[in-house]
């Protein structure tokens, strides 16, 4: 058995998952997208990918073009394409009928407003590709949205103009980053912090966090929703249920090892090499 | 004995490190990234570019 990890640099979670091959007596192929390059045919001597890539578009379109030639991947490029970006996240989300707080897209300024009007403050104003709670933006009335918006427009790259706007939910300090691995909820905690973002990135706190049968059930949901495979689902608490925030498909765990009890990265492996058979 | 090539204190690096692999110096907290191996290279890791993470 031949499998390969896709990765840039090696963070403690890539690390964890080659110390959980080799404990199988694997040697993963550690393929380095800063170094690889695709000539359309070749395909490399490995059964199956694991992709862990940090930059989102290497890694869809890495996965994409190793698909091509036949490799499996896990997750699969049009997994990555989907959760990589929040539109198209939230579209899958809705299509499955999976709950989430209310969205707007706008492609101006103008429009953007009038749609941030219309949801009512606060908002939360996202990048549609973005991740670790960076440049997101709580808008708490109308002149820090008229402010926002023409720095986003003027001074972002093109994509800042297209605007991924959020009902801001209350989540009273914490929200929960639940793991599925191959249709299982295996694992859930809860992300704690005084600051409204509570990305563990961003400072938040991780505890452990019960897989109640509404947990598992919302994000068995969000997961298949978005194609399945190895994904960590943000959820916030509210008082009708479970309303799934996003579904992120290179899934960061280190915190969530020691609080939970569960080694994911030994479950990541065992099901890549399952699959890979 | 390797050094952080930003604060030039000492940086223990393992055994099984691969070459990609990030480390943090224990003196500034300067993220690095093993480039080489036999001999140990550190370099100063990547910045994060907007379309990293989760």
């Amino acid at each position: 058995m031949r499998i390969g990890l896709l990765h840039s640099l090696i963070r403690k979670e890539e690390k964890l998952l080659i110390d959980e091959f080799r404990q199988r007596g694997l040697e993963p192929l550690l393929l380095d997208d800063r170094k690889l390059i695709f000539d359309l045919e070749s395909r490399p001597a490995v059964d199956l990918v694991l992709e862990r890539c940090i930059n989102h578009s290497r890694a869809m379109h890495g996965l994409r073009l190793l698909e091509s030639v036949g490799v499996r991947c896990i997750n699969s490029s049009e997994v990555a394409r989907v959760c990589g970006d929040k539109i198209l996240c939230s579209l899958a989300l809705k299509e499955a009928g999976v709950a989430q707080p209310e969205l707007r897209v706008a492609f101006t300024e103008e429009s953007a407003l009038v749609a941030i009007e219309e949801l009512g403050y606060p908002v939360v104003l996202k990048p549609a590709v973005g991740s670790w709670g960076r440049l997101l933006a709580k808008i708490n009335d109308r002149e820090a949205a008229e402010s926002i918006l023409e720095h986003k427009a003027i001074l972002g790259s093109y994509h800042h103009s297209i605007f991924y706007i959020q009902q801001y939910v209350n989540k009273n300090g914490r929200d929960i980053r639940s793991f599925v691995i191959d249709d299982k909820c295996v694992a859930a905690i809860y992300r704690s912090a005084r600051h409204w973002i509570t990305n563990t990135a961003r400072g938040g706190i991780a505890a452990g966090c019960p897989v109640t049968d509404e947990v598992a059930a919302v994000s068995l949901a969000a997961a298949r929703a978005v194609g399945g495979g190895v994904l960590a689902v943000d959820l916030f608490e509210t008082a009708d249920g479970l309303l799934v925030n996003e579904v992120n498909y290179t899934m960061e765990f280190r915190n969530s090892i020691d609080t939970t009890g569960v080694n994911i990265p030994a479950l990541v492996v065992e099901h890549a090499m399952e699959q890979a058979t | 004995m390797n050094e952080c090539v930003v604060c030039g204190a000492a940086v223990t690096v393992a055994d099984d490190a691969v070459i990609g692999e990030l480390l943090e110096c224990p003196e500034c907290g300067s993220e690095l990234e093993v480039t080489g191996l036999k001999p140990v290279v550190l370099s100063e890791a990547p910045e994060t570019e907007e379309d990293w993470g989760q």
